[in-house]
């Protein structure tokens, strides 16, 4: 128990430190390379506390794609001229201001619920037969994923396509000197439109219009 | 202190919610600070319905946290789409410059 505590206060520190300097860093960069290690630390809770699958997922899609999309995005695009001049200063010290407000009042309202979770009333057990210990934590995901959420994992698949539907549409560029194929041109295209047959007299050549 | 239970969980999810509202607040230099806020926001819920998941005994939690994963790498591949077509158009992505929907 002292041993799971002890990471539990490590890896929540590491990732609320992380997080932190996600969002105060200057450069961008960093600010990806922070979001990569409050990724990873979570996905560490998350093994540690057993929803392994979870866990390893985390891993894979967020420090393996999406953060990886971010770097390229960021290196991609020349962010460099942040200069703050004296207006938009004004406006920083604002916003920190109201942002300081509404955030810790969110955090207060937060602490506030799970205070209340503790006087909760007595309501249906929550703890339902498909948490089974015996099995480990993949195959009680897979139990109930694919039969009673089938619908629903159909949907999430065909939202990640039109997402990438869309992300190709968005950033597709077409190229002036680039050749590309016209399917009802080439269909159309007839013996009589294409071919000619051309007399030519001997020592002579021939001028074709074109 | 030494007991970890679901309060602890959720303090810290707290914590990095607050944090990525603070972040979307504070963020004066470009969009994709605050789309990586958003990400630490979904993360924050994921480990809500993780824990929640684990310490109620009921594996719907998670699936529910495999979910919202994939609406935030959807979301994330739409947003990078949209900053990398408006830093072509405009040539800057900085929060303060992008005004033309002001009327």
């Amino acid at each position: 128990m002292l041993a799971h505590s002890l990471f539990f206060y490590f890896f929540s520190s590491i990732a609320v430190f992380s997080a932190f300097m996600v969002i105060v860093s200057r450069n961008t960069v960093n600010s990806v390379f922070f979001l990569i290690l409050v990724f990873i630390s979570v996905s560490a809770l998350f093994i540690m506390i057993g929803a392994e699958f979870l866990g390893m997922i985390m891993l894979i899609v967020y420090v393996g794609a999406v953060a990886i999309l971010f770097l390229f995005v960021v290196m991609m695009l020349n962010i460099k001229e942040q200069v703050t001049n004296k207006s938009s200063r004004k406006g920083l010290i604002n916003n920190i201001s109201i942002g300081s407000i509404v955030g810790f009042i969110i955090f207060l309202e937060l602490l506030v619920v799970m205070g209340g979770w503790n006087f909760k009333g007595s309501f249906v057990s929550l703890s339902s037969n498909n948490f089974n210990i015996e099995l480990n934590n993949t195959r009680m995901l897979g139990n109930v994923l694919y039969t009673d959420y089938i619908y629903l994992f159909q949907i999430s698949g065909i939202i990640l396509l039109v997402s990438m539907i869309g992300a190709i549409s968005l950033t597709f560029t077409k190229k002036e000197n680039v050749k590309r194929q016209d399917y009802f041109k080439q269909i159309q295209r007839e013996k009589s439109s294409s071919i000619e047959l051309q007399e030519v007299e001997s020592g002579k050549g021939i001028k074709l219009d074109d | 202190m030494i007991e970890i239970g679901l309060g602890h969980y959720l303090t810290f999810s707290a914590i990095i919610f607050t944090l990525g509202i603070v972040g979307i607040f504070l963020n004066r230099k470009n969009v994709i600070i605050i789309l990586m806020s958003i990400e630490l926001i979904l993360l924050a819920v994921n480990i809500n319905l993780v824990s929640f998941s684990i310490f109620l005994q009921n594996i719907v939690g998670q699936v529910f946290a495999i979910f919202v994963l994939t609406v935030a790498a959807a979301e994330t591949a739409i947003g990078l789409a949209i900053i990398v077509i408006y830093y072509k158009n405009k040539g800057s992505i900085n929060v303060d410059k992008i005004s033309s929907l002001k009327g």
